[in-house]
């Protein structure tokens, strides 16, 4: 069991972000907050603030990704730090350098962050739990675990909406099992406290613990999204369809894809989510996720306030114990 | 804490003196900045005072200091809202005291990261002791001679008043 208090300091600050789960709510706010602040930054013609100067940041994933990847080093970029990506897949562990070794190589560079992304879950643990004390790690999603800059930026995208969390009715819909964007949404979701929180999927999508989450579970989409705020959709990977899990794209489509006539399920002012990247036609339309109620788009936009949000806390903590 | 000074009255002065130097400028081309959080007062009081056609903008200058990395993040840091483009405006940069000057250095970077102003004119409600940069006021409502265990604070932002305190 690893323990979640390695994400913080001995002063209680931010040093790593590993996973949502045991974070406090005001821990949870103060980024929501410090995010907002950066969204001005956007609005200056020259994009950066030097708040990072003389940083390195280094992007090590080791599983593909663009969204994720381009947010983190713009966020990087834009506080001035000096952003750098190790492309994992051509690099040294082919040649058979072990993760350890390349990880005090970077070390020894005197980098100051890392942002590991990763197909096995709790890679991102295991690495802040061996790297110099002055480092810090952000999880950039780790197997099915986490992805806690994911469903940050999920909050901040609801908050800038609807404003209060506490009346709100979430509905998740799509991969529950699989989806590491899921779990860290409803730990998030519940520390925030919604006043309802729904996950939406074919049994064969839901892990039997679902409920024990503290969410409530429901196999047929209207009823799911029925009087709902904020409908978030998953994505759907083509491998559980190889893996049985799913009849077809078109019969998921049929049942829990999204379309403007089953949206009027939820409540007209409903805001519609998505992580990307989408899968039009099987997650949901295109007259959806083009339509008034989606803000994908800004989902991608909040990203970079947030991440920047997240690796200021991170690397701007006050040497151990001054003032 | 003894209040100092009457700061209505010290604002109504800065704003004769402001209104003396801005006379030959369009009205649209001055762009009035508070910097956050008492400057910002400060700067609503001017605003209306010299009945500006544009509206005032604020700063925080948190992602601008140059303590960060001994100080760490301000959780408490405000959006810095500019509503028109600095570009070619003669901005009126406002704070309460004036002390090491490090904060209108870092409230200048960030200005010119927003654009290329024409001119930039310093009105501070008090001028002290202390520079460490060479940066003066350009109005001041007030000169305060300050040992340096000695601070002052804005109280605001309904009724504003000026006090000094010691510190050890």
């Amino acid at each position: 069991m690893i323990s979640q208090n390695i994400q913080l300091d001995a002063q209680g600050r931010l040093r790593h972000l590993l996973t949502i789960e045991g974070l406090k709510r005001q821990m949870i706010v103060d980024i929501l907050d410090a995010a907002e602040s950066f969204t001005s930054v956007t609005g200056q013609m020259v994009k950066k603030v030097p708040l990072l100067r003389g940083k390195t940041i280094v992007n090590l994933f080791f599983e593909s990704s663009t969204r994720t990847l381009t947010t983190f080093e713009l966020a990087a970029k834009r506080l001035s730090a000096d952003v750098l990506k190790v492309n994992v897949s051509t690099s040294a562990t082919n040649k058979g350098e072990s993760l350890l070794d390349m990880l005090r190589n970077l070390e020894a560079m005197h980098c100051d962050m890392f942002v590991v992304r990763h197909a096995e879950s709790g890679a991102a643990h295991f690495i802040a739990s061996q790297v110099a004390p002055h480092i810090s790690v952000i999880n950039a999603g780790d197997g099915r675990h986490a992805h806690p800059t994911q469903a940050l930026l999920d909050m901040f995208t609801i908050r800038k909406h609807k404003k209060e969390f506490a009346p709100l009715t979430v509905a998740i819909v799509g991969d529950i099992m699989h989806s590491r964007v899921a779990r860290s949404q409803i730990h998030a979701l519940t520390t925030l406290g919604v006043s309802e929180l729904r996950v939406v999927a074919p049994k064969t999508l839901i892990p039997n613990h679902a409920s024990s989450l503290g969410v409530q579970v429901y196999h047929d989409l209207l009823e799911g999204i029925r009087d709902a705020d904020v409908v978030i959709t998953l994505r759907l990977q083509k491998e559980r369809m190889e893996a049985a899990l799913l009849p077809s794209e078109h019969e998921y489509f049929q049942q829990y894809g999204l379309t403007p006539e089953k949206m009027t399920a939820a409540k007209p002012d409903a805001i519609v989510m998505h992580p990307g990247p989408i899968n039009r036609g099987v997650e949901m339309s295109s007259e959806v996720a083009d339509g008034p109620q989606s803000v994908i788009l800004e989902q991608v936009a909040n990203g970079i306030a947030v991440r920047m949000a997240v690796m200021s806390m991170a690397l701007g903590r006050a040497p151990e114990g001054a003032a | 804490m003894q209040p100092i000074a009457d700061v209505d009255a010290l604002i109504a002065k800065m704003a004769d003196e402001l209104q003396a130097r801005l006379q030959t400028l369009a009205s649209e081309d001055v762009l009035m900045i508070g910097i956050h959080t008492g400057g910002v007062w400060i700067a609503e009081r001017l605003n209306q005072l010299l009945n500006l056609s544009q509206p005032l903008g604020t700063l925080d200058i948190s992602f601008y200091r140059d303590d960060f990395s001994r100080i760490g993040m301000n959780p408490q840091v405000k959006p810095s809202t500019l509503p028109v483009a600095v570009e070619d405006k003669h901005i009126v940069l406002v704070d309460d005291i004036l002390h090491t000057g490090r904060t209108i250095r870092a409230a200048m970077n960030e200005i010119f990261d927003y654009g290329r102003p024409a001119s930039i004119l310093l009105a501070v409600l008090g001028e002290r002791s202390g520079r460490e940069l060479p940066i003066q006021p350009d109005v001041a409502g007030t000169h305060l001679s300050l040992d340096s265990h000695e601070h002052v604070k804005l109280i605001g932002p309904d009724k504003l008043s000026l006090s000094v305190v010691r510190t050890p």
